[in-house]
């Protein structure tokens, strides 16, 4: 990204710095005043008022309600993680299967939950599961949905990043006697999970807001908490509790993408590879969708 | 915005929360009183197993009207995620610094926060600001803030794929940035973007059924109000959602592929 700019047009001359120097000067002309007037509409309407913001400070309550619900959507989503990359590594192995019998059934699988909103997948979990006789808490009706849809798409990472290999690796490792088992544990998996580790983070990013959809089936995550707190607290508090709550999805988020980026240069310098110019970019796979492999 | 809490009752998808545990059975009863007529074969809830699949039948033309939400969401959050997001991308890599920091704060912003959220903040919010639309124009409202942070990142990553040596060419034939940007990269990328943009416009379709909880009787609302009404045919509604769905998503895939095939020709 950073040369990006560079690529595209000659380093400006004095002229054109100057013209970049006026367009920037418009440009923050403009954002200060489309900030200015949408803090003089807030403030106009007394969405800016001390006392409204002062609520996290007034209310410990609010303060304990909104932990214990970000410590709900945490739990949904580890929970959602763990199970998510367990079924996208099952669906994954079926789907490279050398036996069709393995093979089309889970390909059929990945390619249906995938093309579902992850909303029907809780919704399927929390209505026809109990229909069909099995009891489910909103937890786990949440927690399901989430795992149908990400192990899915965990699976289509998995395999991108399989396929992304070379294949004398593969072809090595069997030349060495490794069952087709052993290949994907020991020699596949590491470096398909290495290679694709920017599309890994940002899908289980992606499980993380997710979660936010418990608030649909009443399971008190984060977002219901907030809502409970203005609908109690009255909508006045709308503005100020739905920021914080946006903000510690934000941070929450940051944090897991950090975590990610450490771990990962941690690895690339045990390992003492230049690995870093293998990995794809993040932004080829909105959403988290694997980008194609050619 | 408790008095805005009407009309969507049960489009909100608030299974009586005195019960966690989801019984489609008595508690949801005068719910299911409440309904419109629409919702037929509600007063018949002994039905033999295998004529659950009517409950779907018969409703026909409501899982249709639903379909037609969703698409009508679909398209107009399209079009406008498809012109914010490819601005987005403009700002993004263009050499103007406070639109290159404009546009990456709101990807960055967007991109970690629920889509959830940003329907709480158009739905619940801007009515505080006496901004106030039908629940249909919020829902594009919202789903168009948050697609375009997606677009912008596909787009940007086209751009980020096109080889260098095109853009240096066209600058060596003394082309502008705005002429470079337009005439070489654009068309380039957007070739190279097909996919990523197709993934993105799939998450789309996919999450406009987050604005059955905020008043849009779209596909997945409908379905959540069929069962409600239907407790005796859950899963043949939900099986008829699922084909709803794909229906919209195996178009777009289509349609995907006979484009890319047809950019592949006239390369």
């Amino acid at each position: 990204m950073s040369g990006t700019p560079l690529v595209l047009a000659d380093p400006p001359g004095p002229r054109g710095r100057q013209r970049i120097l006026l367009g920037s000067i418009v440009a923050a002309a403009v954002f200060a005043g489309l900030v200015a007037l949408a803090l003089t509409r807030l403030a106009d309407k007394g969405q800016l008022d001390g006392e409204l913001w002062r609520v996290f400070l007034d209310q410990p309550a609010l303060r304990t309600l909104l932990w214990k619900g970000l410590l709900a959507t945490l739990r949904a989503a580890a929970t959602g993680m763990v199970l998510a990359v367990a079924l996208g590594l099952l669906l994954a192995l079926g789907q490279m299967s050398k036996r069709r019998a393995v093979r089309l059934p889970a390909t059929a699988v990945v390619e249906l939950l995938r093309s579902l909103p992850v909303l029907m997948l809780i919704l399927f979990a929390y209505l026809g599961l109990p229909a069909l006789g099995w009891q489910v808490s909103t937890f786990w009706a949440l927690v399901l949905g989430l795992t149908a849809y990400n192990g899915a798409v965990l699976s289509e990472i998995f395999r991108a990043g399989v396929g992304a290999i070379d294949r004398g690796q593969t072809e090595a490792a069997a030349a060495l006697g490794l069952r087709p088992l052993q290949i994907f544990r020991l020699v596949q998996l590491p470096q398909a999970v290495r290679r694709m580790s920017p599309t890994l983070v940002s899908q289980l990013v992606t499980l993380l807001k997710d979660t936010s959809l418990g608030f649909v089936i009443a399971y008190s995550e984060l977002l219901r908490s907030g809502r409970g707190a203005v609908e109690f607290l009255g909508s006045d508090y709308a503005l100020p509790i739905y920021t914080v709550m946006a903000l510690m999805y934000i941070v929450t988020n940051g944090l897991l993408s950090l975590l990610a980026r450490w771990l990962d240069r941690r690895q690339s310098r045990r390992l003492g590879t230049g690995h870093a110019a293998l990995v794809l970019d993040t932004a080829a796979g909105p959403d988290g969708r694997p980008p194609a492999q050619p | 915005m408790t008095a805005r809490r009407g009309g969507g009752t049960t489009a909100r998808g608030r299974p009586p929360a005195a019960s966690p545990v989801s019984v489609p059975a008595p508690s949801r009863g005068p719910e299911a009183s409440r309904l419109p007529a629409a919702c037929r074969r509600a007063e018949r809830p002994e039905r033999p197993e295998e004529l659950a699949i009517d409950a779907v039948f018969d409703n026909l033309d409501i899982f249709a009207e639903g379909l037609r939400r969703t698409v009508e969401l679909s398209l107009f959050a399209a079009v406008a995620a498809l012109i914010g997001g490819t601005l987005l991308a403009t700002m993004r890599v263009g050499p103007v610094p406070p639109l290159r920091w404009a546009g990456t704060a709101y990807v960055e912003i967007v991109r970690n926060t629920p889509l959830t959220v940003v329907f709480f903040f158009v739905v619940f919010v801007l009515p505080r600001l006496d901004i106030v639309f039908s629940y249909f124009t919020f829902a594009v409202l919202a789903l168009s803030i948050y697609h375009a942070a997606l677009v912008c990142e596909a787009v940007r990553s086209g751009i980020n794929g096109v080889d260098v040596g095109q853009a240096e060419a066209a600058r060596a034939l003394g082309l502008t940035f705005g002429q470079n940007f337009r005439l070489v990269l654009l068309p380039q990328a957007l070739r190279a973007v097909l996919q990523p943009l197709g993934s993105v416009l799939s998450a789309l379709i996919r999450n406009t059924s987050i604005a059955a909880a905020f008043g849009v009787q779209e596909l997945t609302g409908v379905v959540q109000r069929l069962t409600t009404a239907n407790p005796d045919a859950v899963i043949a509604v939900l099986l008829g959602g699922v084909v709803g769905y794909l229906i919209l998503t195996l178009t777009l895939a289509v349609g995907l592929a006979i484009t890319e095939r047809r950019l592949e020709r006239t390369r």
